[in-house]
């Protein structure tokens, strides 16, 4: 631009200037200005998330209270961490967490997906119904079902009373059944979703594969085994895939309906650092056990990535 | 073929029976534990304690002003309501320009750009948790609402910029190209052209974050922990934590959070459900 304006006014001298000008022009339109749209969202990304991340990896090798200076240490945390009953505990948990979701969520939205599927009438009110638990904030559906759950007043109170056996008891408050009543909680709220995934990709399933299997005698069963699985592969595979992953970084019910308690029973990873940064203030401890969850993240992560290059079809 | 085409469709509408049996039995479960909760909300304290799960025999509407004095509404909502406005806000402008320059500029790098983005939404928020909240604390940002508004902007992006981006691919080039050759800047061209056109995706990707911001717990907690910066949802945990006792206050301050949001869902619950399955992909 700024050249433009300073142009000779001979015709003969100025078309050299020109063009190289336009050359300018064009370098800061194709490239500078493509990167100037991107760059305010990238600063802000990396100085939330790349940044302390990065960070993250240095302060896992320092004793830190979060405010002082930070002192290195080495690997003395990741030492610490391997000897930390604690630490194995709350590991042991997020393995309990990961086998009811990996089961419990995707059997019931398979199983409602697939007989929501061939409905018509009402589809859509059983639709909207099933996802409304998704919509909500974790601290209503967790104070909802801790009153629910409640063995004076709740569900387990009525049942008790009609001499149901097995249900005078503290869900919550129970170290045995504290983790499996948070997923419970958890999954009234998770599985909606799910199911709206699988039955949207239910849909793309091309009709004629049904008529053709009808035509062969399928029984329903048959039919959902052979085309209805198959056909939905690619988004279970990739839900089986999130939820590998979350369950190792699962926090909110847990934090907000015992946190982690009766007495350390349903302390999971999440919880660890947040109370080993927050009420500890071992922050460069807390940081260790992040990375170490990254880590298992990104074994998850590489453990798809060979399977699949392996030539196993997910 | 059509004398046998409505005799089948008989005999499988009417074996759809089972289907909506077990259907019906999935939707009490959903369902009620909602209805219980605004049943609650509306009874007295003596009765909800006689009868915990049943309708309600008194009409206590005035539990409703009461639990909003109680769990302190007015300021909550407030709170909550400047981080929706102020990460949307951001999230639809920035994350907006960065879908425009990957969609519709050629971006050099952009193959790096979007595996960065793609890496960092995977990245656990507890990984980078605990050095953000002590930088922000020394930026003097912890305890403020726009010290959570940038982070929320920067955690929400990455999914408003690739649903964004695949939305404003699918747009045709021919207005964009005659605004160029009659001289429009880039800025013109996405504010007066790209934009216009892409609302609907705009529209999916406001709710959905205006959703994960209006639920958000973890960083809440963590980074508002003045009583004056609750927002609705940390406000209610303590709330609900304080008065165990007190459902129909919890019930009654409850029903009034989950209104408004599933007054919306169902107003809009196609662009919510497209814009929460194609990319929200969020636990």
């Amino acid at each position: 631009m700024q050249l433009q304006k300073s142009m000779p006014i001979s015709a003969a001298t100025a078309a050299a200037p020109i063009r190289a000008a336009e050359r300018r022009r064009a370098f800061v339109r194709r490239r500078v200005v493509p990167w100037l749209f991107v760059l305010p969202i990238l600063i802000i990304n990396v100085a939330v998330v790349a940044g302390p991340a990065l960070s993250a990896v240095y302060y896992s090798m320092t004793d830190w209270n979060g405010i002082g200076a930070a002192e290195w240490v080495g690997l003395a945390n990741f030492q610490e961490l391997i000897r930390d009953s604690g630490f194995r505990h709350a590991f042991g948990n997020n393995v309990i967490w990961l086998a009811m979701f990996l089961t419990v969520p995707i059997a019931m939205a398979l199983a409602a997906a697939g007989l929501l599927a061939p409905i018509r009438r009402g589809a859509i009110v059983f639709r909207m119904a099933l996802f409304i638990p998704y919509v909500l904030p974790s601290v209503v559906t967790a104070a909802l079902w801790r009153g629910l759950l409640s063995p004076d007043r709740g569900i387990p109170a009525v049942l008790n009373d009609l001499g149901v056996p097995g249900f005078d008891k503290a869900f919550l408050g129970t170290a045995r059944t504290a983790l499996p009543a948070i997923g419970f909680v958890d999954n009234w709220h998770w599985w909606g979703f799910l199911l709206v995934l699988f039955l949207a990709s239910m849909q793309n399933i091309p009709p004629d594969l049904y008529e053709s299997a009808r035509l062969d005698g399928a029984s329903r069963w048959q039919e959902f085994r052979d085309v209805t699985l198959p056909g939905i592969r690619p988004t279970l595979v990739f839900m089986i895939l999130m939820t590998t992953i979350w369950s190792f970084l699962t926090f909110d019910y847990i934090w907000i309906l015992t946190q982690g308690g009766p007495a350390g029973a349903s302390e999971v990873l999440a919880v660890l650092v947040y109370k080993e940064a927050f009420n500890n203030f071992n922050a460069g401890y807390a940081s260790a056990i992040g990375l170490t969850m990254s880590f298992f993240v990104g074994c998850v992560i590489a453990i798809f990535a060979i399977l699949r290059r392996r030539g196993w079809e997910i | 073929m059509s004398a046998v085409a409505p005799a089948r469709g008989a005999r499988r509408e009417a074996s759809l029976a089972p289907n909506y049996i077990v259907l019906t039995i999935l939707l009490a479960f959903a369902m009620g534990p909602l209805i219980i909760l605004f049943f609650n909300s509306l009874k007295t304290t003596a009765e909800l304690g006689l009868n915990p799960l049943g309708p309600p025999r008194s009409f206590m509407w005035e539990n409703f002003p009461k639990a909003w004095e109680m769990g302190n509404f007015a300021m909550t909502t407030r709170n909550s309501g400047v981080l929706v406005v102020g990460t949307v806000i951001g999230v639809l402008l920035l994350g907006g320009m960065a879908a425009y320059s990957l969609a519709k500029l050629d971006l050099p790098g952009a193959g790096l750009l979007t595996l960065y983005l793609l890496v960092g939404t995977s990245l656990p928020i507890q990984l980078y948790l605990v050095p953000l909240y002590f930088t922000w604390n020394r930026l003097g940002l912890v305890n403020t609402l726009h010290g959570l508004v940038i982070i929320y902007i920067a955690t929400n992006a990455p999914f408003a910029i690739f649903l964004l981006r695949s939305y404003m691919l699918q747009l045709p080039r021919d207005f964009e190209d005659a605004a160029r050759v009659d001289g429009a800047s880039e800025w013109q061209v996405f504010a007066r052209i790209v934009v216009p056109l892409s609302w609907p995706g705009f529209l999916t990707v406001g709710l959905v974050v205006a959703l994960s911001v209006w639920n958000e717990f973890l960083m809440a907690t963590v980074f508002l922990t003045e009583q004056d910066l609750f927002t609705v949802v940390t406000s209610y945990n303590n709330f609900a934590q304080r008065f165990t006792r007190d459902w129909t206050m919890t019930s009654a301050a409850a029903v009034m959070m989950i209104l408004p949001v599933i007054v919306i869902f169902l107003a809009l619950q196609r662009r919510f459900i497209d814009g929460l399955t194609q990319g929200g992909l969020k636990g």
